[in-house]
């Protein structure tokens, strides 16, 4: 069994704001190994950006704070390190891209500048040296005329291309881990094919693991070899994407993929849908944070969290309802 | 069972009470407007409680202050009482500085409306001419016109007026443009209100609050503007003001420097009286700056 | 990119011409008969002399004549005679021009060096000394008038601590090259320039500290940290940069506010420039002085506005316009 490239153990994040304690990551544990990439889902708001920030230590620190738990980077435990020693980790062993590749890169300084001096922050090569690699990158994304390109500011880019370019970017320096923080959820249909299916190429050529939190669950399914669902702050489900998705134990993932409108679905029936809304992070009990919208919750449900049941092979959910089932010999 | 939820909603209260509230607890806003009320009791009760004429010789020259006990903050060059003419001198500063700034912000205000209202061919135009006095320097401008024409307060205050309007203008025009979109300005002309009704009886009450700020900040500029055209002499010469005693005192400044330091802390402090309210204003108006 | 200059150039030329029309107008508001003082000057004429000083200057052709004469004049550089100083006004405002544009650049150019520096500095910890430093700064310099912040400076140096010359330009005494010329006027320079860069030293400090903390919340800021620049770097070049965009516009914004200033500070340090220049035409009723100045000044901030628009482009690339 390789050793996996990032394994998270029991992390927990703790919010101080104005209303108390936001618990916004609780006991989150999930691993990625080489070339694999994992799915985070889940609502907005269930810490799934929370996590990815915590792996590079981009936490704002004043109101954040990791409480608990450990995140090891091909065994290194990037929790107990100092910033300058996570500075050369970040961009360089681990990188990331984000949601809205419209703000996300500096209106004032050229494209090809801001890969350069991702470059040069971790390899030391000539400003020349730096810049060309910055045009070879570009162009393994895909985008056209790669030396005008990396002239061109970024307003003068789309959309789809400013998000290829936060690709270049963070694969400039070869990282082992890529994480990909719902990039394609602010472009348009066809783009985030694309976009997808640039990720996934990538990943096959230079083997690099990714971990893609996204809410389609199409990508997820043609693309994910492990998926970790995740609600207010706590992963309730993992396992391999196909047991997942064929057959989800938690009653929040069950929900989550029925609530998928559906080509073949009767056209009057109303969209299901799970009810209620998520709760807040300053205000959740002792018990399973699902329970008060849960239709299987009973009383015990609200006494203490559930702990993850074993379903098969390294499927999992954290649910007390569900029994452990045996792989079949 | 299900876990309750807290459902409580606090009651809503006007935009005028909320900001009110948060004013309220800024210590420097209350501090700004502790020092106005200070200067303005001095202004208004001053001259009752001491009756000293200020353009009245009653001691020896360049008295310095505590020397004599009757006049507690000295005697200027010519003799007279520094504590009478700051009393006095808050009437004039404060008089010209309030006509001053209603005067920048009717004539910013009417075209910054209608400019932002209209759009188009009215906003060129009207445009075109806000840029063309913005490029005067205001004050130059100003000590011409007060030149031309006598040095009287009214003058003086129609001479600010004149030059610092452009600034009040380019605010309202900007917050008409925006509030102009809005969907209940659009619900209003469905129901078949007029232009009229709708600039001033819809858009400007929604565009207060940038506009009382702008407003206060206004009468700030106004003040210091007139004190520096008093300084310079170009005010009324028989109108004591705290610029005028600035102005007056300076050759003897190095040999008696409460002729003018006194006058010019009390510019001071009202100013910044002026300033830490509208300060107060603009954070009590717009809460979402106040993360730390 | 030039298609805009283009324009805004005419724009300003005809902001020029306004300007010049409005002087003409103002002029014939002016007090007093223009040929009468021209006749006081010279000590008293007849009629006939009066009558012929006004067909000189034109003064007896209808209004509409006076100001396409004007305007040829003023466009050939011929703005009238100083009645006080008698010599051309054009030829007295060049020759004062200088001092005041060497005291407008340098006090500018300390606010915004000492101004940007300070407040960025200030953004790195909002609760640290350099921040509390840019509020206590910025509520002086908003409230406190700047003549008189000049003259408590004056009382400092001039009676206390007497490190700089409180009064002129240069000392007619001093004997010595260029050199000594330059670094004599830079040392009188130094309380001028000082009391009027405060009042925009608190101005820019402020708004850079505000625009970083804007800035900050940026999400290409977020993509900086993720690469590993270092935070130095985020808060010098990358927030910075784009931080500096508001504070140019507005600097640029303010040249009419500048100028003005200009004029209080040079009355209170007697600094040879436009402003002092200003006072005495005024005092003397020299009308065609004080309006020559007017146009002169007024001209200074079009220009300033063209530079400082050209400053933006060259700083924030979506200015340009597509390539």
């Amino acid at each position: 069994m390789t050793e996996p490239v990032l394994d998270i153990r029991n992390l927990k994040v703790d919010f101080t704001t104005r209303r108390g304690v936001a618990h916004v990551l609780d006991d989150v544990s999930f691993s990625v190994a080489p070339g694999e990439l994992l799915a985070i889902v889940g609502e907005s708001g269930c810490g799934k950006s929370m996590t990815a920030l915590s792996v590079l230590g981009l936490i704002p620190s004043p109101p954040g704070k990791v409480v608990g738990g450990s995140i090891l980077f091909q065994g290194r435990d990037l929790t107990k390190l100092r910033q300058s020693e996570m500075r050369k980790i970040r961009g360089g062993d681990i990188a990331m891209i984000f949601q809205e590749p419209m703000t996300s890169l500096n209106p004032v300084f050229t494209c090809g500048e801001q890969i350069a001096e991702a470059v040069r922050l971790h390899q030391k090569v000539s400003p020349r040296a730096a810049l060309a690699r910055a045009v070879d990158m570009l162009r393994a994304v895909g985008i056209p005329e790669p030396e005008l390109r990396a002239r061109a500011y970024p307003h003068q880019l789309s959309g789809g291309m400013r998000q290829r370019v936060m690709i270049a970017m963070a694969l400039s320096c070869e990282p082992k881990l890529l994480i990909a923080d719902e990039p394609t959820t602010a472009l348009d249909v066809t783009v985030q094919a694309q976009i997808f299916g640039l990720l996934d190429e990538l990943r096959q050529k230079t083997g690099t693991a990714i971990v893609l939190i996204t809410h389609d669950m199409g990508a997820v399914a043609e693309m994910a070899d492990k998926v970790a669902v995740m609600y207010a702050g706590r992963v309730i489900e993992r396992g391999p994407a196909d047991a997942v998705l064929d057959d989800p134990g938690h009653p929040y993932t069950r929900g989550l993929l029925a609530s998928i409108p559906r080509v073949d679905a009767d056209p009057d029936a109303d969209l299901p849908e799970i009810p209620g809304i998520v709760p807040a992070l300053t205000d959740l009990g002792r018990g399973c944070a699902f329970a008060p919208r849960c239709p299987l919750a009973v009383d015990a449900c609200h006494a203490a969290q559930p702990r993850h049941v074993a379903l098969s092979g390294d499927h999992s959910a954290a649910c007390i309802q569900l029994e452990p089932r045996e792989v079949p010999a | 069972m299900t876990a309750p939820a807290r459902t409580t909603v606090p009651a809503a209260r006007g935009p005028m009470a909320e900001a009110w509230d948060i004013f309220r607890r800024s210590p420097s806003a209350m501090l700004g407007l502790a020092l106005l009320i200070l200067v303005m009791a001095m202004t208004f009760a001053g001259p009752h409680i001491y009756q000293v004429d200020p353009f009245e010789i009653v001691w020896a020259p360049l008295t310095p202050p505590g020397e004599e006990a009757t006049i507690p903050l000295g005697t200027d060059n010519l003799g007279r009482d520094i504590l009478a003419g700051l009393i006095a001198g808050g009437r004039a500063t404060l008089a010209v500085g309030f006509a001053a700034a209603a005067i920048t912000m009717l004539i910013g205000v009417l075209i910054g409306a209608y400019a932002g209202f209209y759009g188009g061919l009215v906003d060129d135009m009207l445009m075109r001419v806000t840029e063309f006095f913005q490029v005067l320097p205001p004050l130059l401008f100003a000590m011409v016109v007060v030149t031309l024409f006598q040095p009287t307060l009214v003058n003086v205050a129609l001479a600010i007026g004149i030059v610092s309007w452009p600034q009040t203008a380019r605010l309202t025009r900007s917050e008409f443009r925006r509030i102009r979109t809005l969907e209940y300005v659009s619900a209003m002309r469905a129901i078949g209100a007029g232009d009229g009704n709708i600039i001033w009886r819809v858009i400007l009450p929604n565009a207060l609050p940038p506009l009382i700020v702008s407003a206060t900040l206004t009468i700030g500029m106004a003040i210091l503007f007139e004190a520096g055209l008093s300084f310079l002499g170009l005010s009324d010469p028989n109108v004591m003001s705290w610029g005028l005693m600035i102005g007056s005192g300076r050759e003897y400044l190095l040999d008696a420097w409460w002729v003018v330091t006194l006058p010019g802390a009390m510019i001071f402090l009202t100013v910044l009286g002026v300033s830490l309210v509208g300060d107060g204003l603009n954070d009590a108006f717009n809460p979402r700056m106040r993360e730390r | 990119m030039f298609r805009p200059i283009l324009r805004q150039l005419l724009y300003a030329a005809a902001l020029i011409l306004a300007v010049l029309v409005l002087n003409f107008l103002l002029i014939q508001l002016a007090p007093g008969d223009p040929a009468e003082v021209i006749a006081g000057e010279m000590g008293g004429a007849s009629a006939e002399v009066m009558a012929a000083i006004r067909q000189q200057y034109g003064l007896d052709k209808p209004l509409p004549t006076q100001l396409a004469l004007y305007l040829g004049r003023a466009l050939q550089g011929d703005l009238g005679m100083s009645y006080f100083y008698n010599r051309p006004v054009v030829d007295l405002i060049l020759s004062r021009l200088g001092p005041t544009l060497l005291l407008v650049a340098t006090a500018l150019g300390f606010a915004l060096v000492v101004g940007t520096r300070l407040g960025m500095l200030a953004s790195r910890n909002p609760r640290g000394i350099a921040s509390a430093l840019v509020t206590v700064l910025s509520l002086i310099g908003y409230s406190a008038p700047v003549f008189w912040t000049g003259l408590m400076l004056v009382i400092l140096f001039g009676a206390t601590i007497p490190l700089f010359p409180i009064a002129g330009m240069i000392d007619v005494v001093k004997q010595g090259g260029p050199l000594v010329r330059a670094l004599d006027i830079a040392h009188h320079l130094v309380l001028p320039a000082l009391t009027l860069g405060l009042v925009y030293l608190a101005q820019y400090s402020r708004l850079t500290r505000a625009s970083m903390l804007e800035v900050l919340g940026a999400d290409y800021i977020r993509t900086a940290r993720a690469k590993g620049v270092s935070e130095r770097q985020v808060f010098g070049r990358h927030a910075f940069r784009n931080a500096l965009l508001p504070v140019v516009t507005v600097a640029g914004m303010q040249f009419g506010a500048i100028i003005s200033g200009a004029v209080l500070v040079e009355t209170v340090f007697s600094w040879p420039g436009l402003g002092t220049l200003a006072f005495q035409s005024i005092l003397a009723r020299d009308y065609p002085t004080v309006l020559g100045i007017l146009f002169f000044s007024t001209l200074i901030v079009i220009i300033a506005n063209l530079l400082t628009d050209f400053v933006s482009r060259l700083l924030d690339p979506r200015l340009a316009g597509g390539r």
